[in-house]
């Protein structure tokens, strides 16, 4: 089973495919709790062969993104639960991941959470000096401003909401 | 057509001059954690540090790969001699006060958006990959640095002359990162390089615009020091080894 941007692989077992793409797909990220990593786009393909071997295809969301690691480990203790012994999980970065991946109930998950999501398609290039406009997730004013553009985690950027006065992280466009 | 060994041997060259790049710039970077102006500086010098350790380690594990000697991204990282890195002399250069780590991060970010998205046509693909993910990031970089020179430049008397002695002091280590030599030149010619000369002309105009806004002067060209990319390094980048590999030097073999 493969995520909606990929080609779906003919699977020997659709059943068995689905209970593991299930399985992995209940893995949240360590950082970000309330989004799977099936919301973020992260996972991208969970093969099972006939002999019951997985293979999980996940894709980091920032070279550097230190939550791959832990992701890799809770995907294993997942396929576990459900049955699988025998997993690979591998990590591709082509193509490369993109905000667009978030899925539409992951981009509200966050809302609720507290994380404006990303505002802009990742097509449209930001300019060198250009700003995006942000609504507070909190009270949902236009009227914020950015603090700094790398924040908690390398895939936010710090703003400020200046009629709640509450601070707020942004999922930044990629 | 240059026989296999003699491109394998070339394509690794050129691969760890990359990951080199990236390591020793997201190590000096990393020496700003705790003590950057701001806390939200810190967490942003600190995010872009990752960002290139991340790129570095893709490219040592393809490096390693290439190579062919069972070499991980580790071995390549931690236990290679200092005249067998080389990375260019810019990015070993002191942090210095705040505006010397800007500068350098400025000039280098303003490169690398080009490289990348030149490489995002390689017809390497696992470079071609590195690339298209790089290039996503070092647009950040480019913004955070240009904006941080015309803070500075355009900020009060100390910040503008600060910068102005940054870029003076840190211009004749531009020209390196444009240089192609016989290995850049193979690479290349393999279809999987990038011709880093033919950058000039956007670092340039990226440079000129962003320094007309910050009110800063752009130095006379003047002397330009090479040599990294040969390992013949400053003196900085031993004692840059020294910590980075202190681990592995105490503890031979350790692993995570």
């Amino acid at each position: 089973m493969t995520a909606p941007s990929t080609t779906p692989m003919p699977s020997s077992d659709s059943t068995k495919t689905a209970k593991a793409w299930q399985a992995a797909a209940s893995v949240c990220d360590p950082e970000i709790p309330v989004l799977t990593i099936e919301d973020l786009g992260v996972l991208r393909d969970v093969q099972v062969a006939e002999g019951g071997e997985a293979l999980v295809t996940i894709t980091p969301t920032y070279s550097g993104c230190p939550a791959m690691l832990v992701m890799e480990a809770d995907i294993l203790g997942a396929m576990r639960e459900a049955g699988f012994d025998d997993v690979r999980v591998e990590t591709v970065l082509s193509p490369a991941w993109t905000t667009d991946w978030l899925s539409k109930v992951g981009r509200e998950k966050l809302r609720a959470y507290g994380i404006a999501p990303p505002v802009r398609g990742s097509s449209s290039r930001q300019a060198l000096f250009g700003r995006d406009s942000v609504d507070c997730p909190q009270c949902g004013s236009s009227d914020t401003e950015r603090v700094s553009e790398f924040g908690s985690t390398a895939c936010k950027a710090l703003y400020r909401c200046k009629a709640c006065a509450e601070p707020f992280d942004y999922f930044k466009c990629l | 057509m240059p026989n296999a060994e003699l491109k394998t041997d070339t394509l690794f060259k050129y691969l760890l001059r990359l990951a080199d790049d990236q390591l020793i710039l997201g190590q000096r970077l990393g020496e700003w954690c705790g003590h950057a102006p701001t806390l939200e500086e810190d967490l942003a010098l600190a995010n872009i540090s990752l960002d290139l350790l991340g790129q570095a380690r893709s490219l040592f594990t393809y490096a390693g790969e290439v190579e062919g000697e069972g070499r991980d991204e580790d071995d390549l990282a931690f236990l290679r001699p200092e005249r067998e890195y080389f990375n260019a002399l810019l990015v070993e250069q002191p942090n210095g006060d705040f505006a010397a780590t800007i500068v350098r991060q400025f000039f280098h970010a303003a490169f690398m958006v080009p490289f990348w998205r030149a490489m995002t046509a390689s017809g390497d693909e696992t470079l071609a990959a590195i690339a298209a993910k790089s290039l996503k990031e070092v647009e950040y970089h480019l913004r955070h640095s240009s904006e941080w020179m015309i803070r500075l430049g355009d900020g009060t008397e100390e910040s503008h002359r600060r910068t102005e002695d940054a870029l003076e002091e840190l211009w004749g280590y531009a020209g390196e990162l444009f240089e192609m030599d016989e290995v850049a030149r193979e690479v290349l010619d393999l279809g999987a390089g990038v011709d880093a000369a033919a950058l000039k002309a956007e670092w340039d105009a990226t440079v000129n615009a962003v320094l007309e806004r910050a009110t800063l002067t752009r130095p006379a060209d003047s002397w330009s020091q090479t040599g990294g990319r040969t390992g013949c390094h400053s003196e900085h980048l031993g004692h840059i080894l020294s910590e980075l590999q202190y681990m592995q030097r105490a503890y031979p073999g350790l692993s995570w």
